[in-house]
């Protein structure tokens, strides 16, 4: 079996008294969009979060294509953390898309997709802007590479924030609730560029309450409840009746937002 | 008041001028390094930042110049009185300035740091590109404010033997028994400095303003 793209054991994360993550276990498969599901407050952002290294896992340990992020942790669990190099060389590996879109608003969107080419990989400047247009044409938007984001609406930001992900070449790409904050007319323009990703084989973690998007995209379902991941599976097994009675209860909450077609 | 005064006046304003334009940009830049230390968040650069600017914000600005004027000497460092003044501008405004900044940078969004992040930048590449860029553009009114003040203070160098517009009007008004027109011009010169400052200030905030929500 080959090296999974992301594996993840026995993960715990804490916030002080409150642990957020409990025993995590999963492996992500490379080429496979996997979707985390769950309710509000269940760990699945903060699961995502651990591994784009913008939290710190309490203990456990996260590998990113067989690279530990982070901290090396040995079988009697002696935590060791790497140089800040390594974890940025590691995290490089991932591209993150959040649900506030975050796009830096004194650079126009063709600035925000090439910044990092140029600061972090020093690409010259050309060769960096042409690479970024290359990017905003995948994501549909190289007609608007001069705008910044306060001239786009909310679905045209988070596609630049797609693209400036897509930018710096990840292996896996991590979205957090990529729609959440979005008008719901606009969240289709978003799920397509993500769709897209998926059918060109882009390793793709999701954490979604688009239910009707990870029943159709996902190939990996995984339910967190409570900071435990209760189960994880492909959609025909997860969503297949009779289901678990937590993720019958989550479901229902969803029927009136595209996961009627499951019910 | 005849032409020549007010030359001489105008040639007075120059150095005004030229001190306090001069003691801005180096403040600003000591502002952004006592901004960075602070962000470090490790107390062994947060202290002495939080030392600098309470003191340099705490001491009158015309005890700080005479204690330059006065101190350096003793420690054997001779200084013109014009870099006296320079220096204790510039210490002065770092102080204020990096009050300013210190909100914006706290305004900051967090996400826009974690992108920063996740792309690979390292804190110092975050705090060129992303953070003090942002945090320019929230704190700039303050900042032209800082710029305004620092310039009405620099009337305050002539205690360092530094002919600026106020001692040359000081005295030009003994020498020739007209206060009144002397000082009203050395007013006027004032004003029409700061509210050209005032309106570049605007315009460059405009264009900021474009380049972001």
């Amino acid at each position: 079996m080959s090296v999974p793209a992301i594996a993840i054991r026995k993960l715990v994360k804490r916030f002080g008294e409150t642990t957020v993550l409990q025993d995590i276990d999963l492996e992500i498969p490379e080429g496979k969009v996997s979707c985390l599901i769950g309710p509000s407050g269940s760990g699945k952002s903060t699961l995502l979060r651990c591994l784009a290294f913008l939290e710190e896992a309490t203990s456990g340990m996260i590998t990113i294509n067989g690279e530990a992020l982070g901290f090396f942790e040995d079988a009697n669990g002696r935590r060791e953390r790497l140089p800040a190099n390594q974890i940025r060389t590691v995290r490089t590996k991932t591209g993150m898309v959040f649900q506030q879109f975050n796009l830096w608003p004194h650079m126009t969107a063709l600035g925000n997709v090439s910044e990092a080419l140029k600061i972090v990989r020093k690409v010259p400047k050309a060769e960096a802007e042409e690479r970024a247009m290359t990017q905003l044409r995948k994501v549909g938007l190289e007609n608007r590479a001069g705008h910044y984001p306060s001239q786009l609406s909310g679905g045209q930001q988070q596609r630049v924030a797609i693209a400036r992900a897509l930018a710096l070449e990840p292996k896996i790409m991590l979205f957090d609730e990529p729609t959440s904050a979005l008008d719901p007319e606009l969240t289709g323009e978003v799920l397509n560029v993500m769709r897209d990703l998926a059918s060109d084989g882009m390793t793709m973690v999701v954490v979604t309450h688009e239910i009707g998007f990870a029943a159709s995209v996902g190939q990996q379902i995984s339910f967190l409840d409570h900071g435990r991941l209760l189960f994880s599976g492909p959609p025909a097994e997860i969503f297949a009746k009779p289901r678990h009675p937590r993720l019958e209860q989550f479901l229902d909450t969803y029927l009136d937002r595209g996961a009627s077609m499951l019910a | 008041m005849t032409p020549k005064l007010f030359t001489l006046l105008l040639e007075a304003a120059l150095s005004t001028l030229g001190i306090s334009l001069i003691s801005i940009a180096i403040g600003f830049a000591i502002a952004m390094l006592l901004s960075a230390a602070l962000l470090t968040g490790k107390s062994i650069y947060v202290l002495p930042a939080r030392l600098f600017i309470s003191f340099f914000r705490g001491v009158p600005l015309l005890v700080q110049l005479l204690l330059i004027y006065t101190l350096l000497p003793v420690i054997g460092i001779n200084v013109p009185g014009i870099v006296a003044a320079i220096v204790g501008l510039s210490l002065c405004t770092a102080a204020y300035q990096a009050e300013n900044l210190r909100g914006g940078f706290a305004s900051v969004p967090r996400g826009l740091i974690e992108a920063a992040d996740v792309a690979g930048f390292t804190g110092a590449q975050t705090f060129i590109r992303i953070r003090a860029p942002i945090a320019l553009r929230l704190t700039f009114p303050a900042l032209v404010n800082e710029a305004i003040m620092i310039l009405k203070s620099s009337s305050l160098v002539s205690v360092v033997g530094i002919i600026e517009i106020t001692k040359m009007a000081q005295d030009l008004a003994s020498s020739t028994y007209e206060p009144i027109p002397i000082f009203a011009s050395a007013a006027l010169i004032y004003f029409v400095i700061n509210s050209a400052i005032a309106l570049l200030g605007r315009y460059a905030e405009r264009s900021l303003k474009g380049a972001t929500a």
